[in-house]
């Protein structure tokens, strides 16, 4: 078989944590947030590596954001992937996963050849896990979610792929190419190696490219190419709680929790 | 604009994708159900049931009985097992035959990977994992509340101009309906047959066990990091509360509880009567899980720990020295009751 080529797309998100709702405005305030890789990016990565490691080949990395996204996507150069395609562009921005999927297949065609695309679950900014399953569409190829471990068979062009359902999990087979998102924890992710920075701020290694650079139309982009559209947003509240401290000897305490919580044993 | 595949001035009627598991409707889809019949009064149009699968048997009739005024089948061996290439091209071409101005799918596994392919081969929008929806009553339009960020922000999503307006609900967010076997509806059979496409990805395997639902627990007894996976206090504890063990992504990566167990944002969204949180930080992406308890209760060594903010009763003491003597009042108790 041709070399293993496998593309995984990563995105830059805020620390949720950090993210407020500007009670004037009603808009999410990003800018005081700082930035991370969504977290199973990073096992979608680690997955991609392993394989790499194993069967030989190449990663390229795909991502679609602003520019301050390449300081981020050159780290993944340290953890061992071969090539960084960032996709940016005004008309991308403010997208749904309608919009997004599309541009994202948009840019994997424009990679050329590969085996696999490997996502995330779900961003934690977007949240929605659909995505992966939209880029599976846009490219008419197979998917897997919810991917927790695969092991690849090259010499038949397929994967086995261990998969979470409800309550459980199934084994599927699936044909190459596909397109698979990784749970969260599916792996370890591996640390930056530091020997791998000067490769890292290469220039060549990363490619950005803009809508003019993509088979796609500016129809089918950003909020042009998006079906949904946002129509308000509120900070969630948590509802208020007694948060009554019981104190004393470890005994005293039991016995306090007991005398509060009793009655949650006859109502039963 | 992308479009899709018919609009506005052709959609009519609420459609609920139903999804079920050994001869039983999921508990996502009686939930569907019965918010999908509020949406279709709101709309004053009918609400209309989808059941694809291998030998239905009396699903049909349930789904009427729980509020469906029609039920579209797709019975075929070809069925028997879920797989995205088959259900998207069935559900599709009934979407493209019925024309549906809603379509809800439960945001299980299955459900969202079914709707996020589905949602792009219609060319419409989807809203994910909806914790509430509603209708605009002056633009008709379906309004979905999605919680995001970890669950600190709620946002309302609207599909303006595609059709059907597509959502996921997240389970155990909304009430199940009573049925009522008298009810009369109108169940539909719809022809699919096998493409060679469904070959791109085979099952080999399927394994279901624990199918523990914490969404309809009454009480549960939650640990994180702090039980260092030591859970035989933590399970009589359980025992003695009648409650379901429960936990955090951290208990669940470490094999301490199945991940059906894991509760919060990427877990179950839990509603029971107490929840006794034992060695939990409370992250936001934890509490989100439990805010719908009547009762919470908390005990973390750490007198900082954020899930003081989010408890009725704090205990800032070692799990391990605290649940012996709660174990031991519960037995009492239980002795006296009993
Ligand atoms: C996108 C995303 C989604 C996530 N989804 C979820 C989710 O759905 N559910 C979830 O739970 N998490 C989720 N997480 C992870 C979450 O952010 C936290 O990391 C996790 O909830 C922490 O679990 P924990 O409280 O068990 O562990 P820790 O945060 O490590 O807390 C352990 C606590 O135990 C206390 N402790 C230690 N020893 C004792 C003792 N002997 N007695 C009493 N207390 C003791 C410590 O003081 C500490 O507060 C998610 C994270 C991300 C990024
Ligand atoms: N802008 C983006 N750039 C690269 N990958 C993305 C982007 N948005 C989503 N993804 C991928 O799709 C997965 C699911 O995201 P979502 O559908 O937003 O929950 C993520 O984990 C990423 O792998």
């Amino acid at each position: 078989m041709s070399e293993l080529h496998t593309i995984v797309c990563m995105k830059v998100v805020p620390m949720p944590e950090e993210v407020r709702v500007n009670q004037e405005t009603m808009l999410l305030d990003r800018a005081n947030a700082r930035s991370i890789f969504n977290p199973p990016d990073m096992n979608a990565l680690e997955m991609a590596l392993k394989l790499k490691e194993q069967h030989g080949g190449s990663v390229s990395v795909l991502s679609m954001g602003p520019p301050f996204f390449e300081q981020y996507l050159r780290l993944t150069l340290c953890m061992g992937a071969d090539h960084v395609y960032l996709l940016s562009d005004r008309a991308f921005g403010a997208a749904d996963t309608l919009g997004t999927s599309r541009t994202l297949a948009a840019g994997i065609d424009k990679i050329g050849r590969f085996d696999l695309v490997l996502c995330g679950e779900e961003s934690s900014d977007g949240a929605t896990a659909q995505v992966p399953p939209g880029i599976a569409e846009w490219l008419d190829l197979p998917q897997v979610t919810y991917a927790l471990g695969v092991e690849l068979d090259p010499f038949n062009r397929r994967l086995r792929a261990k998969r979470e359902i409800k309550g459980g999990h199934e084994l599927l087979l699936v044909h190459l190419p596909a397109v698979a998102s990784v749970k969260m924890g599916a792996n370890e992710p591996r640390f930056l190696d530091w020997s791998l920075r000067p490769w890292g701020e290469r220039a060549e290694l990363v490619t950005v490219w803009s809508l003019a650079d993509l088979p796609v139309d500016l129809e089918e982009v950003g909020v042009a190419g998006s079906a949904t559209i946002v129509d308000g947003v509120r900070q969630s509240k948590s509802p208020e709680r007694r948060r009554e401290i019981l104190s004393g000897s470890a005994e005293a305490e039991a016995r306090q929790l007991f005398e509060r919580i009793k009655h949650y044993l006859r109502e039963q | 604009m992308t479009k899709s595949t018919y609009g506005p001035s052709d959609a009519r009627g609420v459609w609920v994708y139903l999804e079920h598991q050994e001869g039983q409707l999921e508990g996502v889809s009686l939930e569907l159900l019965r918010q999908g019949r509020e949406l279709a009064d709101a709309l004053e149009t009918s609400l209309t049931g989808l059941l694809l699968g291998y030998a239905l048997g009396d699903l049909p009739r349930r789904a009427v009985a729980c509020g469906a005024d029609v039920v579209l089948t797709a019975d075929h061996p070809a069925l028997q097992l879920y797989g995205t290439d088959s259900y998207t091209r069935a559900v599709t071409a009934m979407v493209q035959d019925g024309k549906p101005d809603v379509l809800l799918l439960g945001a299980t596994p299955n459900g969202r990977d079914l709707a996020g392919r589905l949602a792009v081969r219609l060319r419409t929008g989807l809203t994910a994992d909806c914790t509430g929806l509603s209708v605009d009553p002056e633009r008709r339009l379906l309004r979905g509340d999605v919680v995001g960020f970890g669950g600190g922000i709620v946002a309302t999503i609207l599909c303006p101009e595609h059709r059907p307006q597509m959502a996921t609900v997240r389970p155990g967010i909304f009430a199940q309906p009573e049925p009522h076997f008298d009810r009369q509806g109108d169940v539909r059979s719809f022809p699919v047959a096998p493409e060679p496409e469904d070959a791109r990805v085979r099952v080999l395997e399927r394994s279901v066990s624990d199918s523990v639902d914490l969404t309809r627990a009454g009480a549960i007894v939650a640990v994180g990091r702090g039980a260092r996976g030591d859970m035989g206090v933590l399970e009589r504890l359980a025992q003695l509360l009648h409650a379901e063990i429960g936990g955090t992504r951290v208990a669940a990566d470490q094999g301490w509880i199945g991940r059906e167990r894991q509760i919060g944002q990427t877990g179950v969204v839990t509603a029971p009567r107490i929840v006794v949180c034992c060695g939990i930080s409370g992250a936001i992406h934890f509490t989100v899980g439990v805010d719908k308890a009547e009762c919470v209760v908390a005990i973390n060594t750490d007198p900082d720990a954020p899930i003081f903010e989010h408890a009725d009763y704090c205990i800032v003491d070692d799990m391990f020295a605290v649940l012996p003597h709660l174990v031991e009042e519960l037995a009492k108790a239980g002795a006296l009751a009993g």
